[in-house]
């Protein structure tokens, strides 16, 4: 099996508490794939296991079959794991442009003299980024916020800032970390089209942690559902759809009595 | 607001090139008339050294006398030639505009050098005067780069400064001159001009490496703790040098060679301002940005954020050695008492006062803060009233410092001001 990214039983403790138990993941190229649970159940922790926030306790991670365990977070992401955060994490005195170039710092090739002396080499690789940037901004429809403050911008534009910024690191894998908290319908249905066109564009994977069945629903080929650290259901949106212990974990037992 | 709307809107037509022009005239009406006729005439002693405000301070009766050389001397030429000139000066800077852009600016920068040189050359205090200036703004950018940039508080700054001041101290001392701690010059001292360069670099560097001690604890805290940490890593460089009795202890060290005339330490600044420019507008300076507004941020998008906390550090620290080494040279003495709270308290000012994360902010700040402090002497205590409240100020009104968050647009600064383009611009 040529899995991009699998995790294998990995279990982590904060202190004496078990936040994820025995999870395993297998994510194939080019897959959408959705992690569900209620608030707590630790969702958020795997994503910043995989990324490298954190370290496991125990478990083994794999991209494209070398082990990512243990590297730090930037390395991770310069490996191909590009994510989004769940509460945005914008630099908030800085304007558009530069958070799609910053993205580019793994591709630098020209060293610190470089940058303090303004070879030639800077200068043209600096350049290429920068059409890179306006292509990027162009794709996500930000172009016209290029030169504002991400604080400025409305609430959508910064996601779709944030989604650009992981874009640029040229991720395998892109972790969406409820890309739509807080977003009116109609900003939804964008931002459904704008993962569609990623997925098609970019031809990556993406690992997407999301509160809202519909919007999951329609966009995932597998889903799993997670509750305490433990995942109780896996498959096609579906089948996930009609599990009951997946509905009890949602909406709670109804009472029998 | 009306009047200098209309006043903003009269000068907009006029070029760097033609501000320079003006100057110039101004400057060369002081050279040659400054003393003999007009300072003369309207019954002052003397030429005013800092654009009358010290003899205004110190005897109120001059205040008219001392107002009307700065309208003669330096405004109304200023603004006459400068407007009057726009006929000759825009067609000037569109040519340069056609010059590569470093040309352009190098061009500008020989006239801007010209200008201060005259200006100084009246007397000995303004050549200092405007050293020790030229001095603090290298030191203010280089703190803008850790404090504004990379937005760590850190207080060590003083502390590197020193490091550079002692080492390069002690290389021209060992090298270029015959002294009583070091014995007889290893070097001929007529080679000193050509290898003061190194031995600033060496002070530089010697200074970087001091500011590993503070970048690694800055691995893992920020804030407050890490000012405590920068805090006493000054205090440790200070009591080192003064209980180190080779370097002369708490007396000082003195007699360096005076290698550093103004022009050098011209060149010095504007390197200082053209690097440090380079670095933050770069991909990789820009990387201190995101570190400082959201360190997890700028991890998960691939910035090596250790290795750009060590790269801020240790820049910063390096230029805040340059500026000691040159410190030194311009006072030919040096203390540890020199490099202490008293310093630090300064710098914060100049940055803070100026604005984080722009170069031009500390350009304005440190030549404010110093012309200020020096402006002000005549009034003795009062002066350290009148500068705090003035930050007081600053920062109530502007909490980033006057002009923050700013990039430096040489290409826009230098060009030509046509008529037509005004009426497009908003």
């Amino acid at each position: 099996m040529t899995a991009l990214l699998s995790v294998k039983d990995m279990t982590h403790y904060f202190g004496g508490l078990r936040a994820v138990h025995n999870y395993n993941l297998n994510i194939a190229p080019r897959q959408i794939f959705g992690l569900i649970g209620p608030n707590g159940a630790g969702k958020t922790t795997i994503f910043n296991l995989i990324t490298g926030v954190y370290t496991p306790t125990e478990g083994e991670i794999l991209l494209e079959n070398k082990n990512i365990k243990g590297l730090e977070t930037n390395q991770i992401a310069a490996m191909g794991l590009g994510r989004t955060f769940q509460n945005l994490a914008l630099w908030r005195h800085m304007n558009v442009v530069d958070h799609i170039r910053m993205a580019h710092y793994s591709q630098l090739d020209y060293g610190l003299l470089g940058a303090f002396f303004n070879s030639r080499a800077c200068r043209d690789q600096e350049d290429h980024i920068r059409e890179n940037a306006h292509q990027l901004m162009q794709l996500f429809d930000i172009e016209k916020y290029a030169n504002d403050l991400v604080t400025s911008l409305p609430y959508g534009a910064q996601r779709r800032v944030e989604m650009a910024r992981a874009m640029a690191t040229r991720p395998k894998v892109l972790f969406l970390d409820e890309p739509t908290a807080g977003m009116t319908p109609d900003e939804l249905v964008r931002m459904i089209r704008i993962i569609r066109k990623v997925h098609e564009n970019f031809k990556v994977a993406i690992f997407l942690i999301e509160h809202r069945m519909k919007f999951v629903m329609e966009l995932c080929e597998h889903i799993q559902t997670l509750v305490f650290g433990e995942v109780i259901a896996e498959g096609p949106p579906e089948e996930i759809q009609n599990n009951p212990r997946v509905i009890e974990a949602y909406l709670g037992k109804e009472d029998m009595t | 607001m009306g009047i200098l709307q209309k006043f903003k809107q009269m000068f907009s037509t006029v070029p760097m090139l033609g501000w320079f022009l003006g100057i110039l005239t101004a400057v060369l009406i002081e050279y040659f008339w400054g003393y003999d006729y007009i300072s003369y005439y309207l019954g002052l002693p003397k030429i005013p050294v800092l654009f009358g405000a010290l003899i205004m301070l110190k005897e109120p009766v001059m205040i008219p006398g001392a107002l009307a050389y700065d309208l003669i001397v330096y405004v109304i030429p200023v603004l006459a030639v400068a407007k009057l000139s726009c006929i000759v000066t825009n067609p000037g800077a569109a040519l340069l505009e056609k010059l590569p852009l470093w040309l352009s600016a190098v061009i500008h920068l020989v006239c801007f050098y010209a200008i201060l040189h005259l200006w100084a050359g009246i007397n000995d205090y303004r050549v200092l005067v405007v050293k020790l200036t030229l001095v603090s703004i290298i030191l203010t950018v280089s703190v803008n780069v850790i404090n504004g940039y990379q937005g760590e508080f850190s207080c060590s700054h003083p502390g590197f400064m020193a490091l550079g001041a002692y080492v390069s101290s002690i290389l021209t001392l060992v090298l270029f001159t015959n002294d009583k701690i070091f014995g007889t010059a290893l070097l001929p001292p007529a080679l000193g001009p050509y290898l003061f360069p190194l031995v600033l670099v060496v002070g530089g560097a010697a200074a970087a490496i001091g500011s590993l001690a503070v970048a690694i604890p800055s691995f893992r805290t920020r804030g407050d703790y890490l000012a405590i940490i920068s805090l006493a890593f000054m205090f440790i460089v200070k009591s080192a040098v003064e209980n180190l009795n080779i370097i002369g202890g708490a007396r000082g060290m003195g007699g360096q060679p005076d290698l550093a005339p103004l022009p050098i330490i011209f060149i010095w600044t504007m390197l200082c301002i053209w690097v440090i420019h380079n670095f933050v507008t770069s991909i990789l300076g820009k990387a201190l940005n995101t570190v400082r507004d959201d360190e997890a941020a700028a991890e998960s998008m691939t910035v090596k954020t250790r290795k750009t906390k060590m790269t801020a550090f240790m820049f910063g620290a390096f230029w805040a050695g340059i500026a000691g080494g040159l410190f030194a040279h311009v006072l030919t003495y040096i203390n540890p008492g020199m490099f202490s709270i008293n310093r630090l308290a300064e710098i914060l000012a100049m940055v803070y006062f100026g604005g984080l994360n722009s170069i031009v902010g500390s350009i304005v700040g440190a030549v404010s803060i110093n012309v200020l402090g020096e402006a002000l002497r005549p009034l003795e205590l009062f002066k350290w009233i009148i500068i705090p409240l003035i930050l007081i100020f600053v920062m109530i009104f502007r909490p980033y410092g006057l002009i923050s968050f700013t990039e430096i647009n040489a290409k826009k600064l230098l060009e030509a001001k046509h008529k037509r383009q005004q009426g497009v611009s908003p």
